[in-house]
């Protein structure tokens, strides 16, 4: 097993449900209406704990404690896509996000219970049941409003086509692409990216939403080498104030 | 040193922080217990990976435990048994019920959301009920809402 790729895979995933479990919390007490509050905030506690649990698994592997990988790091250390730390922005954009990322993430999971790697097939089994109800929330929501009103539409229009490249971000290749497909600990970014298309397709398809020219979009990549945008270190600022007061406090 | 049989014993003792009449062996978190060299072997799996009260009902474990004389207690946390909700004993279902929270129905039929939609309430058996979030107070439950009773109740999550 190349330790090395699968510890690069490791870092991506929990890095993405960290960072995107943060923005999701930045909603409670913001929500638009009291169940969305609940919603994005029982997101967040679901993805901050996946997050935990697998940087408990890179500790497995040698790598430091979660709390010192959480709140010590620099932006260019973290290995998330782009989409998953831009700001929250009106409702309309955190629930096409939502929608985009947790789409992806199920299939990830999915793949990933058929891992070689056997404890991380464990606990994709696991989250992979749990985020059922994190696709079937952005479901509900994205062809409701999507059919909805002439501004529900339009917005979720705008913020669906600001939001796209962005999301293709999330299928940027790693180098070890390869060792992790022949070792079978994950099928790769391509075949992930391909079935998410067809899941993406087959939501949009029931609302008056229209996708874009998938040919024609240009992924915003970066995240997974530590090429960031201009918000990930605020948020990693904010996450960590209370940490770095005294990092050896025992909570 | 104790059988295996009396540490579950034991164990029926330790309830979840979150619904203080149901046991960790009925809401089947535990997974094995073993007792090898003069030690208890623990293993056990949350019912949700970012679940805050692990770290509590470890502690609780411990404590009990220790009250019946055991010193010598490891607790393993894995997901090489996940749980389900259908790990729920017959016992605990009955006791949830019996606290006002729906209990989960079987996860074989959770298929679509429209099986949430009309959980029976736990107040009057009625289904005549709807769905209001998928998402509740805890990562566990969902909330409805009785048109029969005209009261919101609670379901534990099927998963």
């Amino acid at each position: 097993m190349n330790e090395t790729a699968l510890k690069e895979l490791l870092y991506k995933i929990a890095d993405d449900q960290l960072i995107l479990g943060h923005r999701n919390s930045e909603w409670t007490g913001f929500g638009p209406l009291l169940e969305e509050d609940i919603a994005f905030s029982s997101m967040a506690q679901d993805k901050v704990g996946q997050s935990h649990a697998l940087y408990q698994m890179l500790q497995t592997l040698g790598e430091k404690d979660p709390d010192t990988v959480a709140f010590m790091r620099n932006a260019d250390q973290f290995h998330n896509c782009i989409l998953v730390e831009l700001p929250n922005g009106e409702y309309d954009f955190s629930l096409i996000r939502h929608f985009l990322y947790d789409t992806a993430e199920a299939i990830r999971f999915e793949m990933l219970s058929e891992s070689s790697y056997q404890p991380l097939a464990d606990i994709s089994k696991k989250i992979r049941a749990e985020l059922r109800y994190h696709t079937l929330h952005a479901n509900t929501w994205v062809k409701q409003l999507g059919s909805a009103t002439e501004e529900s539409i339009s917005r979720l229009q705008r913020s669906l086509d600001s939001a796209m490249p962005y999301a293709l971000g999330m299928f940027e290749e790693s180098p070890f692409e390869k060792d992790l497909i022949s070792s079978k600990i994950f099928g790769g970014e391509q075949a992930l990216k391909e079935r998410w298309i067809k899941k993406i397709e087959a939501v949009i398809s029931q609302t008056q939403l229209r996708l874009p020219d998938w040919k024609a979009l240009q992924p915003v990549t970066g995240g997974r080498t530590g090429k960031h945008s201009e918000y990930l270190q605020p948020l990693l600022d904010e996450m960590s104030e209370v940490f770095k007061i005294d990092p050896t406090a025992e909570w | 040193m104790p059988t295996r049989e009396q540490v579950y014993t034991w164990l029926e003792e330790v309830k979840d922080p979150e619904i203080p009449v149901l046991s960790l062996v009925d809401l089947g978190v535990i997974t094995d217990v073993q007792i090898i060299n003069n030690e208890v072997l623990i293993e056990m799996t949350p019912t949700f990976v970012g679940c805050p009260a692990l770290d509590f009902m470890k502690q609780e474990i411990h404590e009990t435990l220790n009250r019946h004389g055991i010193d010598r207690v490891t607790i393993d946390v894995t997901f090489r048994k996940a749980w389900n909700s259908d790990l729920i004993t017959e016992k605990g279902k009955a006791a949830l019920k019996k606290f006002g929270l729906a209990p989960p129905p079987s996860r074989e039929l959770f298929t679509e959301l429209d099986v949430l939609e009309h959980a029976t309430c736990p107040r009057c058996n009625g289904t005549n009920t709807e769905l209001r979030n998928t998402f509740g107070p805890t990562l566990c439950r969902s909330i409805h809402y009785c048109n029969t009773c005209r009261e919101a109740f609670e379901q534990f999550k099927p998963l």
